[in-house]
């Protein structure tokens, strides 16, 4: 096995391409991000792991706009992930420079994932070490989307997701937890998924909602913090309600 | 023969530029916005090579996008206009452009401004500014009326009073103009002024 990851252009004896592999390992030690579809509105949350005391917050942003209308949060390595978004908003810019459209987002996904693969056959060059959560609306059609892409170049549409830590519980819960919502309970959702794996509060998460009117909209501290109280009230509640019945009847 | 001119007031910057598209001696159409929005706070009024121009504009205006979501804020006219004039330069030498520019913006710390940029990468900040054989008339009209400081009444008063020069002494002057603005509330269309217009055709 050893012999076979190398060169990443090289099979192993098995099928696999171990660099390949390796960067989604990567990836699953990267911070946690979920994103989900709504009716109206998509919403991309990220674990924010705590900042270190005189670093300046507002410098590490982890979602962000590729285009007036599509945005991106991803897990694994974050210099990485700035190449990736330099060629995508490149990408945007010029989509619309030569056909006078901007893009869809499946379009943009497409590209994204076409380049992680370009670096799984290539000599001399190691794969991105990071997984993408893309969400956006398309153009006229006003539909929105959530796409993940990953290191080996794959890329699907989900109505709900999470990558990086601890991403399989999250998934779980949202597999179970999920039905379509729209506006606020979207972003409930959303919250309740990343709860399930990071330290509640507000300064541990990012989140960020994507309407068709108003674009990319960063959720300030204080709002998270009152829709994580709300949730946790809700769970009180249920909780309560539980505990309650025998008494009742 | 295109004419584009634009001035400085209080807290506004203001274009004007004629909207006709033409070639040899047959108008294509009579409505050619040549005015385009550049961002939120900029104008850029181009006029020359019709297929140059709008290549060119379009080139900048997804340039300026793209500085903004690479760095989060937008360029300030200063900035935009340089990279204008620098791309401009670089193609010089090579495959030149035939393109004059007046660079219009409003930034919210240094107000507005105006920015001449012409075919052979010239770049000035002006007050006033104008381009083509309808200048030899704006300009000299603007000369006469224009002082620092006009409200956007008497800068569109001006404004008309060089389109009147130009209607009346240029020999093959374009019959309609656009008028667009760009102030702290952003760049945005203001009018148009037409004495003919494209008539539909009725049904035989």
């Amino acid at each position: 096995m050893a012999r076979y990851d190398r060169a990443i252009t090289v099979f192993s004896p098995d099928g696999h391409l171990f660099q390949v592999e390796y960067a989604l390992e990567a990836v699953r030690k990267g911070n946690a991000a979920v994103g989900v579809r709504g009716t109206d509105i998509v919403v991309l949350g990220v674990e924010k792991k705590s900042t270190a005391k005189l670093q300046d917050s507002r410098t590490v942003r982890k979602i962000v706009s590729l285009d007036d209308h599509i945005a991106l949060a991803c897990a694994g390595l974050k210099a990485d992930a700035r190449v990736l978004i330099n060629r995508a908003r490149i990408e945007c810019q010029s989509h619309r420079l030569t056909v006078e459209d901007p893009v869809t987002v499946e379009y943009i996904t497409r590209y994204i994932a076409g380049l992680q693969q370009k670096y799984t056959q290539s000599g001399g060059v190691r794969p991105f070490g990071l997984s993408t959560l893309i969400v956006g609306f398309d153009p006229y059609a006003g539909v929105p989307s959530l796409y993940q892409t990953d290191p080996s170049g794959t890329f699907s549409a989900w109505k709900a997701n999470a990558t990086g830590r601890n991403s399989n519980s999250m998934r779980e819960f949202l597999e179970k937890n999920y039905k379509e919502t729209s506006g606020q309970e979207t972003v409930k959702l959303a919250i309740r998924a990343l709860l399930e794996v990071v330290e509640s509060g507000g300064k541990n998460i990012e989140v960020a909602v994507m309407t068709k009117e108003h674009g990319l909209r960063q959720l300030e501290e204080a709002e998270i913090d009152a829709i994580v109280a709300e949730i946790e009230a809700e769970k009180a509640a249920a909780e309560a309600a539980k505990k309650a019945p025998p008494k009742e009847t | 023969m295109e004419c584009v001119f634009g001035l400085v007031g209080n807290g506004f910057a203001i274009v004007a530029a004629d909207t006709s598209a033409v070639h040899s001696i047959l108008v294509h159409k009579s409505n050619e916005d040549k005015i385009m929005i550049l961002d939120s706070h900029k104008l850029i009024a181009a006029s020359g090579e019709s297929g140059d121009r709008v290549q060119f504009t379009e080139y900048i205006q997804k340039n300026v996008a793209l500085y903004q979501f690479r760095n989060g804020i937008p360029l300030t006219t200063a900035a935009a206009a340089n990279f204008t004039r620098g791309e401009l330069a670089t193609a010089l030498r090579k495959n030149p452009y035939f393109v004059n520019i007046l660079l219009a913006g409003y930034d919210k710390e240094t107000g507005p401004s105006l920015y001449y940029i012409d075919y052979i990468a010239t770049l000035h900040k002006v007050d006033k500014g104008a381009f083509g054989y309808g200048s030899y008339f704006s300009l000299s009209m603007m000369d006469r009326h224009y002082h620092s400081g006009m409200t956007v009444e008497e800068a569109i008063d001006l404004v008309d009073k060089c389109i009147m020069e130009i209607r009346s002494r240029l020999v093959v002057a374009p019959p309609n103009f656009v008028i667009k603005i760009v102030d702290k509330d952003g760049a945005r269309e203001y009018a148009w002024r037409e004495s003919v217009k494209d008539v539909a055709v009725a049904s035989a």
